[in-house]
């Protein structure tokens, strides 16, 4: 997917971006409400992430503005304040959600997944590979003709593998993904939802290899 | 928190005290005015009527032959009848010598030529009114001086003064009643103006610092400004303590989210283990400070909301339907999922940011105890009383801490790998009492917590 960050802190911005990168997503930033004008006119843009203090001005004008013009690309504002008065004012301006500094990555994405499927229609990001239809935003797999609906936590394990074909993944590593920190994980959890995948994948070309001691891997078999 | 100011005496008990103490004073002056004149005019009746009387029986008298002759004529005393049937003396004196009549009446030698002199006195233990009057006599060498004194008792007179003085009694009460209630409308009317400020500034809540717009009478537009340039000045420190904490969350928490975000980024790459446990760590350190930084804040907010408790009609449904709706990613992400059953409309009056607040940390701490793809279920019913309930299926309460829970920074011994700050339970429980309502925790028959708000 395609982001527009728009923060004026470089350390931050940096952080989220490399941090987006490695999910797959390509990220432009802008620094200021003028460069993310200039963004927005010149690109199409899947999602914008707006901070809401700027140095030249309040990013909910800048909402205001583009909710003005009419454009329908959704907006998540980064806040810093938690006070629940303020998130209900950025959602009025036209936000479609926001999280609070400093935020999870996986919630970011499961928060864009959620906004990306209520303006459904907007992004149609589905892959293609190894015989399968993959919608990670609808959360839909197409495998021989038939339509799974994924749950969440295999969906996300699918789009590591996607992402990352032939990349061998440590359970430890997925599971850091897959789970908050704060998630009391067994061992063999992982081993649950890779199953699943398995099972899904049963009738495609893909296949999840396991690796005695090293992890997981996505095969491509013709 | 108010305090309430020192009292020094009621401007309506001194306006009222004032104003009555005025109209009685006016009530008794009319009274004596009234009583002092009608008791002149009815003493100058009789006075007129008994001149007239000596003034009849003085024409009467005659010399005749060198003789004083006096036939008192029979109006000279029919005039003089009354209801009360008062007495009348009579007395005639030739040359200050007494004639013919009572010697209780004296003689005055006083002003010739029917000139009538009046003077009170008391004949035989009544008062009377007396009036006198002379004439000279001139016959055939001799010249002699008659003198006729006539006298009568008060009792009509003083039965009419009764009557005038009651009457105007009646007349002074009525006076002072009227002007007595004049005066308690009065005050009541500009009492009410200062009541009807008192009751705008109190009607407001804790976030409208606006100046006072409606019309004042003009004695009240002083203090109107004043109080106006006051809430001006306390909008402009709350509006610059409010910028502050903005943009003291602002500094403190950008830096966090670079230092998650980059460990989160840096966890991807990292291989070994004791490498990955230490950024783990991190995470969770900084997410354990934001919540509870977040829960401070919410925690102060909530106390000072409930202290000014802003009111409105609110759905109740609607508000948990906007929060599940705001939750369901974050619910998604352990493939939890959330429902929200009950009844389609329950309106409550309250603080709906509290309400939110409340129910937010309800269902975050659902999400949190909860199991993988279970369900969290959020019931809002009306009953006898409005009432919002979340479900989990998670280990639910130790029996032996279900008391003790709500307390500020007290957390489950078996939440000990969760993060939490241990407000949670606490804001929910200051947001309940606010409302005059409950929280009630209980652990469900088969497995899991029950967390019922009962506003």
């Amino acid at each position: 997917m395609k982001f527009l960050l728009v923060e004026d802190n470089m350390d931050l911005a940096n952080a989220i971006g490399s941090r987006m990168r490695l999910d797959g997503h390509v990220v432009d930033h802008a620094a200021t409400l003028d460069d993310a004008t200039a963004f927005v006119e010149a690109e199409e843009y899947d999602l914008i992430l707006l901070d809401i203090m700027l140095p030249d001005g309040d990013g909910r004008d800048f909402l205001k503005r583009h909710r003005a013009s009419h454009l329908d690309t959704p907006v998540i504002v980064l806040t810093a304040r938690s006070q629940v008065s303020d998130r209900i004012g950025s959602l009025d301006l036209g936000a479609d959600d926001y999280v609070t500094k400093p935020f999870d990555h996986a919630e970011l994405e499961a928060r864009c997944r959620a906004v990306l499927r209520r303006k459904s229609g907007i992004a149609k990001s589905t892959i293609e590979i190894g015989g399968i239809v993959f919608d990670p935003v609808a959360g839909h797999l197409i495998v021989g003709g038939e339509t799974l609906s994924l749950r969440n936590r295999e969906l996300r394990l699918l789009e590591f593998f996607i992402n990352a074909p032939g990349q061998v993944f440590s359970k430890q590593k997925l599971a850091d993904r897959l789970f908050s920190y704060d998630d009391d994980v067994s061992d063999n959890a992982i081993e649950v939802y890779v199953a699943r995948l398995r099972k899904h994948l049963e009738r495609s070309e893909l296949k999840i290899t396991t690796l005695r001691g090293l992890g997981y891997r996505l095969d491509h078999v013709s | 928190m108010s305090a309430s100011p020192a009292v020094s005496g009621s401007l309506r008990n001194r306006l009222v005290l004032t104003l009555i103490g005025g109209a009685a004073i006016l009530a008794l002056l009319l009274f004596f005015t009234v009583r002092s004149y009608a008791a002149r005019v009815a003493q100058q009746g009789q006075d007129n009527i008994l001149g007239a009387s000596v003034t009849s029986i003085l024409d009467a008298v005659a010399l005749r032959d060198g003789e004083l002759e006096v036939d008192i004529p029979y109006a000279a005393f029919s005039m003089l009848s009354t209801p009360s049937d008062d007495r009348v003396f009579y007395a005639i004196f030739q040359d200050g010598e007494l004639l013919s009549g009572y010697d209780d009446l004296s003689a005055t030698n006083g002003r010739p030529n029917g000139e009538w002199v009046f003077q009170s006195g008391e004949v035989r233990g009544e008062t009377i009114r007396q009036v006198s009057a002379s004439r000279t006599l001139v016959g055939l060498g001799t010249r002699t001086e008659v003198e006729v004194a006539l006298g009568q008792t008060q009792d009509a007179l003083a039965e009419t003064l009764r009557q005038i003085s009651r009457n105007a009694a009646y007349l002074g009460i009525g006076f002072f009643t009227l002007v007595a209630g004049l005066s308690f409308w009065a005050t009541s009317a500009t009492i009410g103006q200062l009541n009807k400020l008192t009751t705008s500034v109190t009607r407001r809540g804790p976030q409208d610092l606006s100046p006072f717009r409606k019309p004042v009478p003009r004695e009240m537009a002083p203090l109107v400004s004043s109080l106006n340039s006051l809430m001006g000045r306390l909008d402009q420190s709350l509006s610059q303590s409010e910028d502050f904490i903005a943009e003291a969350a602002h500094r403190v928490r950008t830096p966090l989210a670079t230092v998650r975000s980059y460990a989160d980024a840096t966890l991807q790459r990292v291989e070994k283990e004791e490498n990955r446990e230490a950024l783990r760590s991190m995470v969770r350190a900084i997410d354990e400070s934001s919540r509870a930084a977040g829960q401070l804040l919410d925690h102060a907010m909530i106390t000072f909301r409930a202290d000014h408790l802003e009111r409105e009609e609110i759905d109740l449904v609607a508000l948990v339907r906007d929060l599940v709706q705001r939750l369901t990613p974050i619910a998604e992400m352990k493939d939890l999922s959330l429902t929200l059953v009950g009844d389609p409309v329950v309106i409550y009056s309250g603080d709906p940011i509290l309400i939110q607040n409340a129910v937010r940390n309800m269902v975050d701490n659902a999400l949190k105890y909860a199991p993988a793809e279970s369900v969290v279920e959020i019931e809002v019913s009306q009953g006898t009383q409005a009432q919002i309930s979340v479900r989990d299926q998670g280990p639910g309460f130790p029996p032996s801490e279900i008391d003790t829970l709500t307390r500020r920074f007290e957390r489950g011994k078996n939440a000990a790998g969760t993060i939490g700050s241990g407000l949670g339970l606490t804001i929910v429980q200051d947001v309940a009492k606010a409302h005059g309502g409950d929280l009630i925790l209980t652990n469900r028959k088969g497995k899991g917590a029950c967390v019922t708000l009962s506003l």
